[in-house]
């Protein structure tokens, strides 16, 4: 059945909303991974952030936004509402992402010491190794949330052929600022690590600093490219402000 | 300036509020006490907020002094308090002199002992806040000679104060509410959840508690292929083999391993304060049942304010007390 009061949106498939805990409601886009729903997290919470609404926290994650409020002043009643009239006012899967983001262009040092299971996980998506650098320096990712860690990016999507599994095992460590890989998915390490992912390259980039403003480097929504360097520059990026990392406004 | 010296300190002693808020988005927790409930207490018996930053003694307190005579307060798991012998009472204030030692020893019951100054500890906030949050590199533990400076004490007549002490420090039965994820889990799991007494595991820190049953674990269905998703302090999260944790302020923003309810806030402080061997058994309530005995950090203090009652007034401190030619009208708060 169609909600009388939406044109755009058949009610009956937006997202679910729960209460959780007793100051934040959580608002569900999926419950499964997918480009359409971290779409849809990313700019329904940048819409909240922007609007005038009883929240004083608005986050998303992989595929869902949470707002956190005051129990004792706005009743969840009244969150729920306000929420759904939000949802169905738009197509949140089809919306423009936020408008402030930045393209961020990270030096990255591939395989070898800096990636010891590149190989491994090329073998797993099929490629080679020149292949496999080819397709991931280039693939423009973006920061489907940040968590974990602070200041920690999960980074997607990646192409299909890098839906590789998670290892059985864990590594017991990686360094910060390792990149590692699964589920078409990247994680760039804040700080030292164990992991489930694969180790496939090395970054210098300081993910959190709580001294800086802000002090994330990345935030929620931003783009990234893994650029291939040789391994002999590495020192040199490592000294360099933001581990050699520089940014644009992303279009 | 007054000066808090910590002579000697216990192996997990930091400076905490209420935490930060408003970074969930770049993976920073709110972090703070582990204990909010202490917090009011401290601030009832010093007359002041709550948002005044306190140490946090896990386990174990330690010896301290301070430059200027100073306010203090003794708030949550009891800790055996003296001060050149003289056995301190717990769950009130006391005035510290210059001279004096403070030594407090481990916990009796409970985990988390606190001792809160008239004007807080002045540290410089960072993200809004003083607490320390280790496993995200902000603030250190306190060592041994460690000094911090404390604020200007706009109460220093308030002393000598006792709240009657409540017993959250020894487990019991903990409320949760129903959340996201409840609907993951059968209704005969979710029925033997409450019905199982559990044991907190030695296992526990600022991130969580683990809890210990006989019988099989609490799992769901598909319960390694569940989307990470926004998890919270007071999350009741099961782990791959079913075993409970309940999140405490310092855990994770992001969790993938699924939760049967959210402990209501109101209720975390005796999570927290449960010590490892002690039984806590759980009860769901209604979201209206929760919000009935609700209150902000604010709201609490107000009430405990009004609780707070004199302590006896100690003949033998005077020689002390007329020594400092402090306010008139001040009354001790040592009690024998």
């Amino acid at each position: 059945m169609r909600d009388p009061r939406s044109t755009l949106v058949d009610v009956t498939q937006t997202p679910d909303i729960f209460a959780f805990g007793l100051d934040a409601a959580l608002v569900r886009f999926d419950t499964t991974m997918s480009d359409k729903a971290n779409r849809a997290a990313l700019a329904f919470a940048a819409y909240l952030r922007d609007s005038h609404t009883p929240f004083h926290e608005v986050s998303s994650t992989l595929a869902s936004v949470t707002v956190r409020f005051d129990p004792l002043k706005t009743p969840f009643e009244e969150v729920e509402a306000l929420l759904r009239e939000a949802l169905i006012s738009r197509d949140w899967g089809a919306s423009a992402l936020p408008s402030d983001r930045k393209l961020w262009r990270v030096p990255t040092v591939y395989g070898d010491d800096f990636g010891p299971q590149l190989t491994e996980a090329a073998d797993l998506a099929g490629l080679s190794i020149t292949n496999a650098i080819d397709a991931l320096s280039t693939t423009r990712v973006r920061v489907l949330t940040i968590g974990f860690a602070p200041g920690l990016p999960y980074l997607g999507s990646l192409p299909p052929e890098w839906d590789i599994p998670r290892q059985t095992t864990l590594t017991p460590r990686v360094p910060a600022g390792a990149l590692v890989v699964a589920i078409r998915q990247f994680v760039l390490f804040a700080n030292a690590s164990p992991t489930g992912w694969r180790w496939i390259a090395q970054t210098a980039v300081p993910l959190f600093d709580p001294a800086r403003s802000p002090a994330s480097l990345f935030s929620p929504g931003d783009e990234v490219e893994f650029f291939a360097l040789p391994a002999s520059r590495f020192d040199e990026v490592s000294t360099a402000p933001n581990g050699g990392a520089t940014w644009e406004a992303a279009e | 300036m007054t000066t808090l010296t910590i002579h000697r300190a216990g192996p997990a002693m930091t400076v905490q509020d209420l935490g930060r808020e408003g970074y969930l988005s770049i993976g920073l927790p709110r972090g703070g006490a582990a204990d909010r409930k202490a917090l009011c207490e401290s601030a009832a018996l010093l007359g002041q907020s709550p948002d005044h930053a306190v140490i946090e003694m896990a386990g174990m307190g330690g010896v301290f002094s301070v430059s200027q005579p100073t306010l203090i307060s003794l708030t949550g798991a009891p800790m055996r308090a003296t001060v050149d012998d003289r056995v301190l009472t717990w769950n009130a204030s006391h005035l510290l002199l210059p001279d004096n030692r403070l030594t407090i020893g481990p916990a009796l019951s409970g985990v988390y002992g606190y001792i809160g100054f008239g004007g807080g500890i002045a540290t410089a906030p960072v993200m809004g806040s003083r607490s320390t949050h280790l496993t995200c590199g902000i603030g250190a533990l306190i060592e041994n000679g460690t000094a911090l400076p404390l604020g200007p004490d706009r109460n220093a007549d308030r002393v000598g104060m006792i709240l009657p002490t409540d017993n959250r420090f020894e487990g019991g039965t903990i409320r949760y509410i129903n959340g996201p994820q409840t609907g993951l889990f059968d209704e005969a799991t979710r029925a033997r959840f409450t019905q199982t007494e559990f044991t907190r595991d030695p296992a526990a820190n600022r991130q969580g508690v683990k809890l210990n049953a006989a019988g099989s674990g609490f799992a769901t269905a598909d319960q390694l292929n569940i989307l990470s998703d926004a998890i919270q302090p007071g999350d009741i999260q099961m782990t791959g083999d079913g075993v409970p944790f309940v999140l405490l302020p310092e855990c994770q923003t992001v969790g993938g391993y699924p939760r049967i309810g959210t402990v209501i806030p109101q209720d975390i402080p005796k999570v927290a304060q449960t010590a490892a061997g002690a039984k806590i058994q759980f009860t769901c309530i209604t979201r209206e049942e929760a919000l009935s005995s609700y209150q902000s950090p604010a709201g609490l203090t107000r009430d405990l304010a009004a609780l707070c009652k004199p302590l006896i007034r100690d003949p033998a401190q005077m020689a002390d007390l007329l020594s400092y030619q402090l306010i008139s009208g001040m009354i001790t708060g040592w009690d024998a």
